[in-house]
This record gives C-alpha cells, sequence and structure tokens, in this order.
C-alpha cells in the first residue's frame, strides 16, 4: 500500500493485527502520537486521515492505502504550508496557545487533543466553546486542564482568523509576585509536549529489547498449588520464564510494609486477582502473551474477603501472618461522651465511598537494561525513584547503587506510581536474559493491578449546640486496603485525623480500621484519605445546619479553625489559616450568582424538568508527611561554565509542574533568567533524593531544597567575586546574566570558570529538613502546614429522569503563597473537575474481589462536555517554613468539590447522596416517590 | 495471536462476497470496526483469520436520493449521516441518532451498516432506522433482497445475514412527506458502560392535529430491537395530549418487558425513563412533522 504521513510517501505492506498507531509508532518511528486506552475511549491517540480525526489505536493500517495521515510531528510544517508567511520552525498557533495558556501538563493526551482541535479548525473558522466541548468529546484529560484547553483553541482560533498573536491567557499571578516565583511563565517541556518529540518509557527503544508479560492469578483468593511453565519456556522467541523460585533477593516489596510478592510461589497465597505467579519475557509482546496461554496454574480457591467489615470479623480468613487488621488508628481529644451528653443537637449518619481509579493516561511502563558492569538502569514513570532503587536492587539481590533509575515524563500520576508495577519483574527478567526488557501495562492490566483510592464506610455523628457551637464529634470508619498495605495507613490516618473536618471542636473521637481484604490494593490517590473523610462530614455540616435551621455557610464560619486554634489531634495552628477568608470569598461570590438564598432549589427558564441549587463545602488537607516522619529532600543547584544553572533532585514530575516551581526558585534567589534555569530530576545516579512525591509535599519540601541550595550558590559566588573585585560579598550584584559590583561587571559563563580556578565549588547542594512533627497521639504538630479551601458548587437536577450536571464551581484556595501560578490553575481546574468525577461519574466496581471496571469503558472519567464554569480565587495566607510563604496544593482543592455538589444536589433534589458516586435513579426517586410517572 | 492475519479492502461488493465464499479460514466483514475490533481484542468474539473491508466499495458510500427512497450506502459513517442535510430532511431520528453514537472520533470511523449488522438490541442507528421503517439491502452471489429492519435481528448480537453470503450494503427510507416528522432521544448513565439506559425513536405522520401515523421504536426493550406497536396503536387517530401520551404509555409498559441490567439501571428506573423518553420524543417528532405544539 502507498500513502503518505506528514507529507512523506511510504510504500509498505501492513503487518497482522496492525493498527494504525503501532505502525506510526513502531515502524516509522512517531511516537508522539500516544496510546492511553487501545480501546477507542479516551482520544489520545487521535491522528488526522484525509482531514478527519480519528482514534488510531482502532484503525487497521491496511486501511490507509491512499490516505493522507497528519500526526502532531508534521502540524507545525503543514501550518508552514498553509500559511502565507511561513516562517521555518514556527509552530501552529495551536501548539503556542498551548503553551502559553499553561494547557500542557503531563502532556499525554496534549497531541490527541491538539489534533483533534487542529481539524476542527481546518473546516469551521468559527469556533465557540460548545463546538470545542462537542469536537473534544472523548478526548480525555486526565490532568483535566479541560477550562485552559478550550481557552486556548478560542485563542488559536482568534490568531489564525486575524493573522495576529496568540493572545495571552487570563491568569491572574501571585498577589505580590516577585522577580520569578509568582510570575506566569511557561513548562520547560511544554515544547516537546506540543511538538510531539516529547518522550514517555513506552517510547523508548533500546537494541534487543525483549517484551514482557505477567502470568496473574485472576482469582481473589487462593492458594498457588501447581505452576508448569516448561510449555512456555519451549515456545520459539521465549528468552525466559520467571517464578518465585527463581527471584535472587527478596521476594516482598512495599512502601512501608513489605507485605506484597513479586511473585507467588508455590503454596502461597494470592490475594487479590492482580497477582503474579510467573513473568516472561520474549522477543514480541504477541510471542510474550502466546506464552501466558501456556502457563498452568492450578489454585485451592478460598473465601474472598471483600469488604473491611467482613475482614474485622472474627471468623473470616486471615490474609496475612499479621491478621486482617492493617492498623486501628485513634483519634482522642476530650471527651466525646461529655461532648455529646452538654449538646442540645445532636445528628448521626453512615456514609460510603467507592473505589475509585487513577486513571492516569498512561499506562504503567517500565523499562530494565543490564549494564555491562552488572549494574541495573530501570527506564520508568515513578513517584518515588529512590524507593523503586531499593526495592528492585533488593528484589534482584543488589546493592542499591547497582541499581539505576532514569525517571521518564509520566503521563499523570495523582498517587497511582507510588507502588511498584512493573520495575521488579522487567529487572528480574532483563538480569535473566542478559537484555533490555520493556514490561508495557495494557489499560486492562493497569486498571487491574495498581493501588486504587480507599472504599470506605464512615458514620459520623456530631454534637453542636443551638447556636452552631460544634461540641463533640464522633467518627467510626473502615477502610477497604484490598490486598496489601502499599500506604493504606498512612492513607487512612489521613482520613481518621481530617474527618472532623476544618473545625475547633472541644470533644473529638475518631477510630477507623484499615483492613485487608481481597480486592485490589488501596494506596495513595490525591486527596488521600482526607478526601473521604471530608465528604462525610462536611455533608454532616450541612445535615446539622438544617437540623439548626442555620446557614450552612454561617455554621462552618462559625467552627472554622483559625491562627491559635488547636486541631483535633491537638495541634496549635500557628500561622497561615487562610479558612475564613476562603469561605467569605466564595461566599460573596456565590450569593453575587446565586443571589440570597442560593441553597433554596429554583426553576429554571424552558427547563420545566429542571430544579437548581448551590452547594457549599469547607477543607483541609496536611502538607508533608507529618505524623512524625522524617520529611526532607535534597537538591543541588549548578552553575554551569556556559553560564546557565542546573537545578537536581530526584522529586517527580508528574505534569503538576514541580520542575517550573523549583526553576522560578533558583531564578528567584539567583536573580536570573528564567530560562537559564534548568532542571534535572528523577534520576538516582545524577540527582539527589527528593523524597516521594506524594502529601503535597513538593513544592514546600523540595522547593525549599532548592531555595538553600541556590542561596548556598549565591554566596559562593558572591565570595569569590568579592575577592576578586576586593569589596564585601554583600556587595555582589546579580542579575541575570551577569555579576556586578559598582563598574564590574562579568558574564555568568567567566564566573564559572573563574569559580573553577579559584577551587570553589560551582555547585550547591542542600539536604532540606522539613519541621518535626509528631506522631499521631501525641499532640503537637502532627504537620508543619495544612492548606484550606472553601467551595460553592450549583447544580442543575432533572426531576424527570434524575440527571445531575454541574453548571458552576466557586473555589477559593490558600496556598500559603502561588509560586507557580500557570501551575496553579491547572492544579486548581484539574482538582475540581477530578473532585466532580468522584462526585458524578467515577466508580471502580468490584465483586466479590472481580473486578467489573476492567476496561476504560466502563471507568467513566469526566470529558469535555460535563465541565462546569470554574471561578477560582486564590487566598494567600504565607506559612512561616514554606519557600516564600507557600504550601501543598496539590490535593486540596478535590476535597471540598465532592461536599459542595452533593450538598448541592440535595438543596435541589432533596436527596441525601450518603453513598458516592450520585446515583441518579435515587434522585429520580426523591421527584416521583419510587413511582413511575 | 494478531487481532486477524489477513485485510482484504474490497473493491467491489461480488469481490468482498467473492472473499467471504472463499477463505477457508475464520472469516469476517468489517465496516468501521470500532465494535468488532474491540470485541475480538477483549475476548467477547472469537479470533478471526480474515477481515474483508467493505469501507473500499463505491457503492456503500452512496447517498442519495433513489427511486424515491433515501438511500443510504452501508459504509457511511456516522459523522456523514449526522451531518447530511437530506438525512437530516428525511431521517431526522437517524441523523440525531449518528451524532450520538461514541465520540467524534468513533463517528469518522463506524458506520451505520456496522452498527446495524452488530446487532445489539439498543444501538442508536438500528432503533432510528426501525422507526423510519428502512428496507435494508443485502447483496449475496444470488443478487440483491430488501428485507424489513425488523427482520434482521434474530438475538443479541445475532443478525439475521448469512456470515459466508450476505453483505449489508444499505438502507432505503421513504422520503418524507408533508405532516411527517421524526426524532430520537436516549438516557444514558453518567457512570459503567456507555450503553444507553434506554434510547427510543419515533416517526409520525400528522394530519392537522391528529396522528394518522405512529411508529416508535425503543431499545433495549427484547433481545433484538423492536417496535412498541401497541403504543403506537394507542396513539394512532388521536391528537397529542398528556393523556394519550399517558395511554400509550401504558400499552408500552404492557407488551414490552423491560430489565434489570447490572451497574445499567434497574427496571422501574429504566419504565420511568420510557415515559419521559416516549412524551418527549413524541412531541420531538410532530414539532419535526411541522405540528405547533
Amino acid at each position: 500500500m502507498k500513502f503518505t504521513v506528514n507529507e512523506k510517501e511510504y510504500t509498505m505492506e501492513p503487518q497482522p493485527g496492525e493498527m494504525l498507531s503501532t505502525l506510526l509508532r513502531e515502524r516509522l518511528g512517531l511516537t508522539g502520537t500516544k496510546i492511553g486506552c487501545n480501546e477507542a475511549e479516551c482520544g489520545v491517540c487521535t491522528v488526522i486521515v484525509d482531514g478527519d480525526p480519528i482514534v488510531s489505536c482502532t484503525y487497521p493500517s491496511a486501511r490507509i492505502d491512499g490516505k493522507e495521515v497528519l500526526t502532531i510531528e508534521g502540524l507545525a510544517d503543514w501550518y508552514a504550508r498553509h500559511s502565507d508567511k511561513p516562517i521555518a520552525g514556527k509552530l501552529h498557533p495551536l501548539q503556542e496557545a498551548f503553551i502559553s495558556h499553561g494547557a500542557v501538563q503531563c502532556g499525554f493526551c496534549i497531541p490527541g487533543q491538539i489534533m483533534t482541535a487542529h481539524a476542527l479548525l481546518n473546516e469551521h473558522s468559527e469556533v465557540t466553546s460548545d463546538s470545542i466541548r462537542y469536537a473534544h468529546k472523548d478526548t480525555l484529560c486526565r490532568c483535566a486542564g479541560y477550562p485552559t484547553i478550550e481557552g486556548a483553541i478560542l485563542s488559536a482560533a482568534k490568531s489564525l482568523k486575524t493573522g495576529k498573536p496568540v493572545e495571552p491567557p487570563h491568569c491572574q499571578s501571585s498577589g505580590k509576585p516577585l522577580h520569578s516565583v509568582g510570575t506566569l511563565q511557561v513548562r520547560p517541556d511544554a515544547v516537546a509536549k506540543v511538538n510531539g518529540s516529547a518522550i514517555f518509557t513506552d517510547d523508548l527503544q533500546f537494541e534487543g529489547m525483549l517484551h514482557a508479560r505477567v502470568k496473574r492469578c485472576l482469582i481473589p483468593h487462593g492458594f498457588l498449588r501447581k505452576l508448569d511453565v516448561e510449555a512456555a519456556r519451549a515456545l520459539p522467541g521465549v528468552k525466559a520464564v520467571l517464578t518465585a523460585a527463581d527471584i535472587p533477593g527478596r521476594q516482598n516489596h512495599g512502601l512501608f510494609t513489605l507485605d506484597w510478592p513479586a511473585l507467588v510461589g508455590i503454596n502461597e497465597r494470592v490475594r487479590y486477582v492482580g497477582d503474579a505467579v510467573a513473568i516472561v519475557a520474549a522477543e514480541t509482546r504477541d510471542i510474550a502473551s502466546e506464552a501466558l496461554k501456556l502457563i498452568k496454574a492450578e489454585y485451592e480457591e478460598l473465601e474472598v474477603v471483600d469488604n473491611p467489615i467482613r475482614a474485622l470479623e472474627k471468623d473470616a480468613p486471615q490474609l496475612h501472618e499479621k491478621g486482617n487488621t492493617l492498623k486501628h488508628i485513634k483519634v482522642r481529644k476530650g471527651d466525646v461522651e461529655k461532648g455529646f451528653a452538654a449538646s442540645e443537637v445532636l445528628v448521626e449518619h453512615t456514609f460510603h465511598t467507592p473505589t475509585t481509579e487513577h486513571a492516569f493516561l498512561e499506562p504503567e511502563c517500565s523499562i530494565a537494561v543490564p549494564l555491562a558492569n552488572g549494574r541495573m538502569e530501570v527506564y520508568v514513570g515513578s513517584q518515588i525513584p529512590y524507593s523503586d532503587r531499593e526495592q528492585t536492587a533488593a528484589a534482584l539481590g543488589l546493592e542499591p547503587e547497582q541499581v539505576r533509575v532514569v525517571g521518564q515524563l509520566m503521563g499523570g500520576g495523582f498517587g497511582g506510581k507510588e507502588d511498584i508495577a512493573g520495575q521488579i519483574h522487567a529487572a528480574l527478567l532483563a538480569q535473566a536474559a542478559g537484555k533490555p526488557v520493556k514490561l508495557l501495562f495494557d489499560r486492562h492490566e493497569s486498571l487491574l493491578v495498581h493501588p486504587k483510592r480507599h472504599a470506605t464506610q464512615i458514620t459520623v455523628k456530631v454534637g453542636a449546640m443551638k447556636d452552631g457551637t460544634l461540641k463533640a464529634v464522633q467518627t467510626l470508619l473502615y477502610g477497604d486496603t484490598g490486598a496489601y498495605a502499599s500506604l493504606g495507613e498512612k492513607v487512612m490516618a489521613r482520613a481518621t485525623t481530617h474527618s472532623s473536618g476544618p473545625y475547633e471542636i472541644e470533644h473529638v473521637k475518631a477510630d477507623c480500621y484499615a483492613m485487608y481484604t481481597n480486592n485490589p490494593p488501596a494506596g495513595a490517590f490525591r486527596g488521600f484519605g482526607a478526601l473521604q473523610g471530608q465528604f462525610a462530614i462536611e455533608s454532616m455540616m450541612d445535615i446539622l445546619a438544617e437540623k439548626l435551621g442555620m446557614d450552612p455557610v454561617a455554621l462552618r464560619r462559625k467552627n472554622a479553625l483559625k491562627v491559635g486554634g488547636v486541631t483535633n489531634t491537638g495541634q496549635v495552628l500557628e500561622d497561615s489559616v487562610g479558612l475564613r477568608e476562603c469561605i467569605d470569598k466564595v461566599d460573596a461570590e456565590m450569593r453575587r450568582l446565586g443571589g440570597k438564598n442560593p441553597f433554596k432549589a429554583a426553576a429554571v427558564k424552558e427547563k420545566p424538568d429542571c430544579r437548581r441549587a448551590w452547594g457549599f463545602a469547607a477543607a483541609y488537607k496536611n502538607t508533608g508527611l507529618g505524623g512524625g516522619a522524617p520529611d526532607k529532600a535534597g537538591a543541588e543547584v549548578e552553575l554551569r561554565l556556559d553560564g546557565s544553572y542546573q537545578v537536581r533532585t530526584a522529586s517527580a514530575e508528574l505534569g503538576q509542574g514541580l520542575v517550573t516551581v523549583l526553576r522560578l526558585i533558583a531564578a528567584e534567589e539567583l536573580q536570573a533568567d528564567v530560562n537559564k534555569v534548568d532542571v534535572l530530576v528523577m534520576d538516582t545516579d545524577l540527582t539527589p533524593d527528593g523524597g516521594p512525591t506524594t502529601a503535597s509535599r513538593q513544592s514546600y519540601v523540595t522547593g525549599n531544597a532548592a531555595l538553600y541550595a541556590a542561596r548556598k550558590l549565591r554566596e559562593t559566588i558572591a565570595a569569590a567575586m568579592a575577592k576578586e573585585w576586593k569589596c564585601k560579598p554583600e556587595e555582589i550584584l546579580l542579575k541575570d546574566d551577569n555579576v556586578s559590583f559598582a563598574s564590574n561587571r562579568m558574564p555568568l559563563s567567566q564566573v564559572a570558570e573563574l569559580l573553577k580556578a579559584q577551587g570553589a565549588d560551582t555547585m550547591a547542594f542542600f539536604e532540606y529538613n522539613a519541621p518535626e512533627t509528631k506522631p499521631l497521639g501525641e499532640g503537637g504538630n502532627m504537620h508543619f502546614a495544612y492548606s484550606f479551601a472553601a467551595q460553592a458548587a450549583e447544580v442543575e437536577v432533572n426531576i424527570r429522569t434524575g440527571e445531575v450536571k454541574t453548571l458552576r464551581i466557586v473555589a477559593a484556595n490558600d496556598v500559603g503563597k502561588a509560586l507557580n501560578p500557570l501551575g496553579l490553575q491547572g492544579q486548581v481546574e484539574g482538582g475540581i473537575i477530578m473532585g466532580m468525577g468522584h462526585a458524578l461519574t467515577e466508580e471502580y466496581i468490584v465483586e466479590k474481589g472481580i473486578p467489573f471496571t476492567d476496561h476504560l469503558a466502563r471507568y467513566r472519567v469526566p470529558n469535555f462536555t460535563q465541565v462546569p464554569e470554574i471561578i477560582s480565587q486564590v487566598v494567600e495566607h504565607p506559612t512561616g517554613g514554606g519557600p516564600y510563604g507557600a504550601k501543598g496544593v496539590g490535593e486540596i482543592v478535590s476535597i471540598a468539590t465532592i461536599p459542595a455538589i452533593i450538598n448541592a444536589v440535595y438543596n435541589a433534589s432533596g436527596t441525601r447522596v450518603d453513598r458516592l458516586p450520585v446515583d441518579q435513579e435515587k434522585v429520580r426517586a426523591s421527584f416521583s416517590g419510587g413511582q413511575a410517572v | 495471536m494478531a487481532t486477524w492475519q489477513y485485510y482484504h479492502n474490497s473493491s467491489t461488493t461480488n469481490d468482498a462476497l467473492k472473499v467471504l465464499k472463499n477463505t477457508s479460514e475464520s472469516v469476517k466483514i468489517i465496516s468501521g470496526g470500532t465494535d468488532l475490533l474491540l470485541d475480538i481484542q477483549q475476548g467477547r468474539h472469537e479470533e478471526v483469520h480474515t477481515l474483508v473491508d467493505v469501507n473500499t466499495v463505491p457503492t456503500m458510500h452512496v447517498l442519495e436520493i433513489l427511486d424515491g427512497y433515501l438511500h443510504i450506502g452501508a459504509a457511511n459513517l456516522h459523522r456523514v449521516i449526522a451531518q447530511s442535510p437530506l438525512v437530516k430532511e428525511h431521517a431526522a431520528a437517524l441523523a440525531t441518532a449518528s451524532g450520538l453514537i461514541g465520540g467524534p472520533q468513533v463517528r469518522n470511523i463506524g458506520t451505520i451498516g456496522g452498527n446495524v449488522a452488530h446487532a445489539l438490541p439498543a444501538a442508536d442507528g438500528t432503533i432510528a432506522l426501525l422507526c423510519l421503517n428502512a428496507q435494508a439491502d443485502i447483496a449475496s452471489s444470488n443478487g440483491f433482497r430488501q428485507v424489513p429492519m425488523a427482520e434482521l435481528f434474530l438475538g443479541p448480537g445475532k443478525s439475521a445475514l448469512k456470515p459466508k453470503e450476505e453483505i449489508l450494503t444499505g438502507f432505503d427510507i421513504a422520503l418524507r412527506k408533508k405532516g411527517e416528522g421524526s426524532a430520537f432521544n436516549r438516557t444514558m448513565r453518567p457512570q459503567g458502560v456507555a450503553i444507553a439506559i434506554l434510547n427510543l425513536a419515533v416517526w409520525i405522520s400528522m394530519r392537522a392535529d391528529v396522528i394518522a401515523d405512529i411508529r416508535i421504536a425503543a431499545g433495549p426493550t427484547g433481545p433484538v430491537p423492536r417496535r412498541l406497536t401497541a403504543a403506537e396503536n394507542a396513539l394512532r387517530g388521536k391528537t397529542i395530549t398528556d393523556k394519550t401520551i399517558a395511554g400509550a404509555y401504558e400499552a408500552a409498559t404492557g407488551e414490552v418487558q423491560l430489565r434489570t441490567s447490572r451497574h445499567r439501571a434497574t427496571q422501574a428506573y429504566r419504565q420511568d425513563v420510557l415515559g419521559n423518553l416516549l412524551e418527549k420524543t413524541i412531541r420531538e417528532a410532530a414539532v419535526n412533522a411541522g405540528v405547533k405544539l
């Protein structure tokens, strides 16, 4: 067949079973086209065939005979050819707008977004918000920068029409922008992410690379009794088949608790469907898949423990040696019984939250490359590179230093790339086969295997005075941590400590049982338990407000934590509590938009079947690990001979914008041009340990490490130049590319040489230790900082069908200091939309240990058409220890969205949704009295 | 194993029929393939050796008025149908349904023929064609035959097409006359599988404000896509009022056995949705027919 791709002609024959995406990526090396789901659901693989956007993952390559294909790699050239005044190397206005507006985050969906948009703009010179949303309905973005993507497309359309440059975004800088911190800066990786040259793990190729697949047990609980891998070993093309007996080092892995076997051995227990019993490396993925079919495993099946309450029962099968209880977590303050006795009003209710799935658009991929010197390199997108190194080395029987983790760009993580996925398996096979091995999860495997968000059952009892003063809150939580601990203990500790909300309450008692079950493991996921706990308490606050006949905002304002207040763990808050400002700002905006009584259901003109109302919620979330865990990060800053700076740390960039934050901080301290600062992350040979990318800690902890390292380097430079120019170090001025004193001036490149000549270090390293925290139960500072938020949601409910639509979200987040406003905008939009997903669409369903949600088609992440209008305000109450006052923002935003929507649904429909996500049947029933029309 | 071993781009229907007949291994017609390929990959359909693509058959892309009928070749894309002025004019229900199938990129691959031949009881395109009383055109080595849409289905996922001998080549729909109109609606669940809880299409012929004739199709209302004839009978000769619609709803609930489907809808909710869709779609069809309501 003959066809063109990006105007280049090709003649080649299609291969059996080959999709266009495979031809592009593997035969033409055009890896800008990404594969997110391989099931025509996510739109990430969109390319243009004869002018029409199509999903290339479900389009046989044999169909392109005689056709013209355009991919992201060809878009800039396409534009040059079709432009009146072509400029070589110039990007398409869409690409420019995506960069300048901050529409690029993790970048994995961006080729699909841009190609979809290009097809739209090429067909219609006039586009509207509605036409963009219609065209992009199935082009998913899990960072959920939809509003910014829409703004970028509108700007590009305008530029194409007028011929004028792309207009800048409407994004606010920090209230007090500094030299670089708090100003609008684009991501350093943005250009690569819009032109298709950005490389993610699956895009890498190595000479002689083998392909791995994992034989999983696919039963929830049992003993592996027999395992026969001989037929698989004998299959031509198979290079290695390994079982538990072949692991040279440690069998188990885990982030804190080593309870998760990399491979389950004969007569050992399998605890969930994703447990691995054998791994295969072969010349091709198809051969490896065939080999899996030849592996015969026999199990003695056991009773499936499918929920945490059953797990706690005495007669339940015990899944681990230490039993089914991972942890009983307790929070105690005052005496709740006394508090309830003194209360004038009591309310109690039980809530359920489901398991949810990160659905990062880039499925897990690890490539292990054995080196001749016995070392192993692991290429992987990971949130904790140093932990991967330790865990992989332990399994291989090597010292940690013998493994190098080379972190790759990540197509989203959200907490779901903290645990081991394929790293150990790929490395074991590479070690055995002596060749590079790639282990790529398909979407199905990703859905089955990696840890999810904990499903919970939460019972809340609240005692209050008639004036709204909260007297006592008691909560009982059950958390389903699934088959393995992962970060379950930490997640459920956060659920417990946040379960009485951002309020000062005299008496608090919370008990949480984090239980093992035979469901897929649960671990870190943006919001980290605090999300589940606050869905419950924030729903209760509205239930209480109704019972008291009090305005729900007033009730929250009255009890809100403030500086000097004492949390439920006994921490006295010393600074940076912007909760009341958040509440006031959102309240004012909500009432400006929604009138005096925004909580009353209102009829909708022209839509007789619909009712609208607002709902309100507040939230808080810890920054940093806390609870007594040492929280530290290392960073280096180097002045290079070309006069540019480099910041190095192994902290992870998963799309959230850490590299921009670090670049801004270093540029600030060195008064440098931000474009002269680059950031290298996630390489355990080249960058110091930055700790895990979790707990909204990176801007604060690694941010501080970079800040102090940069400051140290500035001092070295000042000292050297003072010596040179015979002045005091504090008289030395650093500005952009130069260092100066009085009339003396030297470019940084020369300064670097001078430092070397003087024997001074051109590189400064700093290990930052965050303020000490206390373990739960000891009082004192549980965490070194908290972020706060308030949100109001307006929903529309269809009384005939029960369907719910979120129309508007008003949000205020106290982030301490907006270091990177474009990135902050992405976190706010993405957090709100992910929260909306949790309220309305997302549910990972497991039945008796078997996931029903085994394809992306069965897990609905919010799409473009569901996005509400977002009105966001940033509140900046600086925290003393944070860089320029900043604290975390990665998780806080989603937390308030869920109860705000759920409270709005109640206000509009009278249905109290106590089981997420909203079931439209239940909402409908409240209007029909359960009867058909 | 690869999803398929051999892929044949057919030049004519006869070419496709020949390959179908002469292939000794498993062989299957593929149109858009957005359902079929995923079914094979995910193990819901047995492996297929040879796929016979009919997208390359020019006659199967015809979309024009032929012999007083609107002829829609089976290989027309959902996007093409949704945007076609002819379809909007003569078969509004089908234009609407085609614009709702999948997402934009899938509508640029998926075809109306594939939607129908897959024989799912709630396929949006099928339900729309059913209310439009379309005739399905079937090619075989014996020539062409026409079958009413309703006779095309044997069970869920099973069409009446002979797998090795026949190809669905297109559909013929009577041109819209004065007073006629059609409409399509569906209700989805925001979680889980993206198959309609219920979809419903109405074709109506109004004489002044009286329903001279009406056809209603809805899915899933049984193992095969079907018409709601009792509801149609209840409405024929009546005016459109809350009362007559309520009567039609009662008739409809009497003739179909709505089911509870796991993670999608309970029977009670489906029944509720049926009432809502029935009312909404009848009124929209009447508006499409030029009646002012």
